[in-house]
């Protein structure tokens, strides 16, 4: 006797759970997190070092690094003033929430008011799989080329910000500003854009500012969190 | 590549709902994928054969249901399956479009075999309520 089950569940609902865990661990500590996601050398750690030497003095910032294989990532943060923690995946495309449970015990989440979560360079996969952060920004560049959005529409589709990095190369490069635009309006309509250069420093200041309106914003919920409690 | 991970939960969420029911076997899974999904069913079915191994699901057949992408224009109610190279309604240039399928990743139902006994219960139950 053979019977059907309907079931209608979502695949990835396991790490969909744990991303939920994970977010009630910050939210508890109170502390903002960023999912950053790129291709490969999009600039993911060169706007991660430009944003710890900029808000060190103000914020205690700790930053998570999902390679492959090396710590080359996590040490250039540290360097530049972050607690650095670095996973590595061993061949994994991507975090998932399970690594970076893994990784929590090694930062004193109470002490940080910030934590970077670079994932591993892959415009495909990383969108799939919720870590259970606050915001998640995916950084584009220039030289990647303007059709990204058409031929990668999943990580275009859920992020909160999209960060264009390497206006310095506009001159050089053919890219296609409205085409590329056009797609992500399609794609996250009215997401929250910066066009900036890690090289140059030009359009930081507005991310440092979405940045810090963001960590603030989660402090003040947390503190009325705890007096509500 | 992540189809292990994707495969093991396939698994995991089949076997939770056959034990739910007795099912002594199971003998079909239909996935369903949105186009913008990455998932490669090649993958998992490779996977599949290892990781179901000993299991309720051995031997069970992977069933995928691709699902295309539709958008639909706010503006002018064309719906269209875009092409790679356009996005935005090819009717009236419009941005402001919804995605109506493509990102559907799911578990749909699993076929499983019962032992006897209990089809019968599950006869006279539903004789019962007609
Ligand atoms: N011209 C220019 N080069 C940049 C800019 N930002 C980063 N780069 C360069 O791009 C290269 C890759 O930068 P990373 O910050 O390592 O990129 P990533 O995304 O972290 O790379 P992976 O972690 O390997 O995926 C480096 O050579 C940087 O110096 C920029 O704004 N302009
Ligand atoms: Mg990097
Ligand atoms: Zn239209």
């Amino acid at each position: 006797m053979t019977q059907r089950i309907p079931i209608v569940e979502k695949i990835l609902s396991a790490n969909d759970r744990l991303a939920i865990e994970n977010r009630a661990r910050f939210d508890a500590a109170g502390v903002f997190t960023l999912n950053v996601m790129a291709s490969p050398g999009a600039g993911k750690t060169s706007l991660i070092e430009k944003t710890v030497s900029a808000l060190k003095g103000s914020l205690r910032i700790g930053m998570i690094n999902g390679d492959i294989a090396t710590s080359l990532d996590a040490d250039r943060a540290a360097a530049a003033g972050a607690a650095a923690v670095q996973i590595n995946t061993g061949g994994d495309c991507h975090l998932d929430a399970v690594m970076l449970q893994a990784a929590l015990p090694q930062l004193d989440l109470a002490r940080l008011d910030l934590i970077i979560v670079e994932n591993v360079g892959n415009l495909v996969c990383p969108a799939e799989f919720q870590l259970g952060t606050h915001k998640s920004v995916l950084v584009a560049s220039i030289p990647e080329g303007d059709d990204k959005p058409y031929k990668y529409p999943g990580m275009y589709r859920g992020v909160d910000a999209v960060v264009i990095n390497k206006i310095d190369l506009l001159p050089y490069v053919p890219f296609r500003r409205e085409f590329f635009k056009n797609g992500i309006e399609v794609l996250n309509p009215g997401v929250t854009q910066f066009e900036l250069s890690c090289r140059t420093g030009e359009g930081l200041p507005a991310w440092l500012a979405w940045l810090v309106a963001q960590v603030s914003s989660t402090r003040q919920n947390s503190v009325s969190g705890h007096l509500a409690s | 590549m992540h189809e292990l991970a994707v495969t093991e939960s396939i698994l995991e969420i089949a076997l939770r709902h056959a034990s739910q029911q007795n099912a002594r076997r199971i003998t079909d899974l239909f996935i369903v994928m949105g186009a913008w999904s990455s998932t490669v069913d090649d993958s998992v079915q490779f996977y599949w054969e290892m990781i179901s191994e000993g299991t309720l699901a051995q031997g069970a057949q992977l069933h995928f249901r691709r699902i295309p992408t539709r958008l639909e224009c706010k503006s002018c109610g064309h719906s269209y399956q875009p092409d790679g190279r356009q996005l935005q309604c090819p009717n009236c240039q419009s941005l402001q479009v919804k995605v109506k399928t493509g990102e559907e990743f799911y578990l749909e139902a699993i076929e499983v075999e019962t032992e006897p006994g209990d089809a019968k219960t599950n006869l006279q139950k539903s004789s019962q309520s007609l």
